[in-house]
């Protein structure tokens, strides 16, 4: 699936209203600015992935879209209604489902469908049907009677999402649904996930994990309460970064941390995983004129060789220029 | 509505009976604080331990003496020989009275003048000392009065004294023999649904915030006073059920009489119930985890139990303190329960309690509805 665009009309033609639209958003809480002046329009059936680190404000611009904060500045639309004045309505058409996986534990898979199906008014007609659906989706066949706290998390995360969709929200609120789930039940999840797109749902995920970046059609790049970046992953990863990435793989990363830091030609600088990334500005410096530096300082270099940016890179070199246009100092970066 | 209502009353159900310790905790509790509440709560004072120095040794002396060790009121426990004996049982805590018979205690008595008999006693219990110092009067009181006759007859053919005697006659209405236990034994029916039913709804809404599954049902279309109705029913149930098992259990086991009517009762406990879901529901809007819904229900129970005239006074209690007491629920509900208890009235003399318990209820509930959406941000 590709980037879907606040500009795109749909098959007939026609220009369509985006589902999910979000002016000015701003949160304080006292002297904290948790959500600042973030906008966006996404259109149906795009799964719009918001990445960034703990605390950067992605569960509080979930939690403003659906109505269970209310916002200091700003409006939100679901579906065309403003959630601030008629937020009864907005919460008929939008499903939420938050890293809890807020299920009761005492009661049954079943008694868990049923008591959600009620809440969230599914018609006595299609309940059945609709709760043996995601029973299966859950993969708990047969375990319908188990408590839910027995359950390991990959299928309390599952079951979840089955009570969260049981009324067939157009929208669907994910507030890092997979943290704390093994990698297989990650990529169940997101199976699911893109079948539900599919269908049509316009899908919220919130995520700290990069990789499930690349899943997403449109991706909100959000740093200290503020929107970076609204692009597709595809669009993100051909940003200029202003430099050739390198790779540097070598025995001691702090010490070549501590020896290319600060020589010239070196834009950007972080350390991933058994490597080093370097940002160089080709005119300046060349990867041979690192290679040297560090061998002749006995530090071992085993690879160095030039990289396409991950969106991870992008990520980071992303949130040092944001802080260097704010505070106005050189970037420097460890990862 | 009433589907999502009931949706979540039987949820609420549900988890009550999956919750294998709760029918226990609900029914064991109150029974075993009815039972110590029945049996060591009493005002009444028996065998204060007593010391007594005779300074007189006269045949009148020992008879005042012999007064009061027949008295079940008072022990004697020492009779001593010096002042300085009477201290030392007094500081020691051996004794909480300490008598002393001055000299010359006959002689007084005979020419028909006061005669001394000194009273010392521990007011560290104040309430015990007033009590007891009431009946050392009594007895003195007795004591003299048969004096006072042997000694008018003992004048022979003279100036007859007109010992003028003023006898009250007691006539305690509606608890006969003034039992201590018939006056507790509704109380605690009223104090024990209090506690029980703010601290079940507080900690059943504070819960569901915990496990985060109250933001899941903030984010459904159910409306807020849906979600509290269904959160409150159960617990008005279970608060009634209660309040009858105790009161059964005061009447069959205690033996205190009911002699109004049940139905007035049932009302009362329903607009007491009212007011204590809406505080329980209230305090779950203000805190966070189960412990602070806790502390909360500490912080607020025992202000209200000693305002509530359970057992000190609201009348002599300072005016502001009184003004206090018409703010408290159980105020009302402790005139509603011993009123059909033991003085058998109605609503047409009830109906100022039953009315304030309804407007402290529907504040309550209508205060705690509007912090509930509020909760969240």
């Amino acid at each position: 699936m590709s980037a879907v665009l606040p500009e795109k009309t749909d098959k007939a033609g026609e220009r369509t209203e985006p589902v999910l639209v979000a002016e000015g958003l701003v949160k304080r809480f006292g002297n904290f600015t948790a959500v600042d002046h973030v906008s966006f329009r996404v259109d149906k059936g795009t799964i719009i992935g918001f990445l960034g680190p703990n605390g950067a404000g992605k569960s509080t611009i979930i939690r403003m879209l659906c109505g269970l904060l209310t916002p200091t500045e700003g409006r939100a639309f679901v579906s065309g209604t403003d959630v601030a004045k008629d937020p009864e309505t907005v919460r008929q058409h939008i499903g939420y489902m938050s890293q809890k996986f807020s299920l009761y534990g005492d009661l049954t898979v079943m008694e868990n469908l049923r008591f959600f199906g009620g809440i969230y008014r599914v018609p006595r007609k299609v309940l059945p049907e609709r709760i043996r659906f995601a029973v299966t989706m859950a993969g708990l066949d047969g375990r319908e009677n188990a408590l839910v706290s027995t359950l390991a998390g990959g299928w309390k995360q599952r079951l979840a999402l089955g009570c969260a969709i049981l009324h067939r929200p157009p929208v669907l609120f994910l507030d890092e649904p997979t943290s704390g789930v093994d990698p297989e039940s990650r990529r169940r999840f997101w199976d699911l996930i893109h079948a539900l797109s599919g269908e049509g749902v316009t899908i919220v995920v919130s995520t700290h994990y990069m990789d499930e970046a690349e899943y997403c059609d449109l991706l909100a790049l959000i740093n200290r309460g503020q929107l970076l970046a609204l692009e597709s992953p595809t669009a993100l990863k051909k940003r200029n970064l202003g430099g050739t990435l390198l790779s540097i793989e070598c025995a001691d990363i702090g010490k070549a941390l501590h020896l290319l830091e600060g020589q010239p030609g070196l834009l950007d600088l972080a350390a991933f995983g058994n490597a080093v990334h370097a940002l160089i500005d080709p005119a300046r410096t060349t990867p041979e004129q690192l290679f040297a530096l560090l061998s002749g300082a006995h530090v071992p270099v085993d690879h160095i060789v030039p990289i396409e940016p991950s969106i991870d890179d992008i990520f980071v070199r992303m949130v040092g220029e944001a802080r260097e246009s704010q505070e106005g100092e050189p970037g420097r970066r460890a990862g | 509505m009433f589907e999502r209502i009931i949706r979540i009353l039987v949820k609420e159900l549900l988890e009550i009976r999956r919750d294998k310790w709760a029918m226990f905790r609900l029914i064991v509790p109150p029974l075993v604080q009815m039972l110590i509440f029945g049996y060591a709560a009493t005002f009444e004072v028996y065998h204060v331990t007593t010391v007594i120095l005779d300074r007189d040794h006269s045949q009148e002396s020992r008879e005042l003496i012999s007064h009061f060790v027949a008295s079940t009121r008072f022990n004697v426990v020492k009779i001593a020989a010096t002042e300085r004996e009477v201290r030392k049982e007094i500081d020691t805590g051996d004794a909480t009275v300490g008598l002393t018979i001055q000299p010359r205690f006959a002689a007084f008595l005979l020419k028909g003048q006061p005669a001394p008999l000194q009273v010392v006693v521990d007011g560290t219990n104040s309430n015990t000392a007033l009590i007891a110092l009431g009946y050392v009067e009594q007895i003195a009181a007795t004591f003299s009065a048969n004096e006072g006759s042997d000694f008018a007859a003992r004048i022979p053919g003279g100036i007859r004294a007109r010992v003028e005697t003023l006898s009250v006659e007691q006539r305690p209405w509606f608890n006969p023999n003034l039992d201590g236990r018939w006056f507790f034994v509704p109380g605690v029916v009223g104090t024990l649904s209090l506690i029980l039913t703010v601290s079940l709804t507080a900690s059943a809404v504070v819960r569901e915030r915990e496990i985060g599954t109250l933001e899941q049902i903030m984010v459904s279309p159910i409306r807020p006073y849906e979600f509290i109705l269904g959160k409150t029913i159960p617990f008005f149930l279970i608060g009634f059920g209660e309040t009858l098992l105790v009161a059964v259990f005061g009447v069959l086991w205690f033996r205190v009489p009911f002699v109004g009517n049940p139905f007035v009762l049932a009302l009362g406990t329903s607009l007491f119930l009212l007011s204590t879901l809406g505080l329980g529901l209230l305090i779950s809007t203000m805190v966070r985890t189960q412990q602070q819904a806790f502390g909360a229900n500490f912080f607020v129970s025992n202000p209200m139990f000693t305002l509530s005239g359970f057992s000190f006074p609201i009348a002599s209690m300072p005016e502001p303190m009184q003004w206090v007491t018409y703010l408290d629920p159980l105020r009302y509900y402790l005139v509603v329960i011993r009123a059909t208890f033991l003085k058998g009235v109605g609503v047409s003399v009830l109906w100022p309690d039953l009315l304030a318990m309804a407007l402290l209820g529907a504040g309550l509930l209508t205060l705690s509805t509007l912090r509930f959406r509020k909760a969240l941000d």
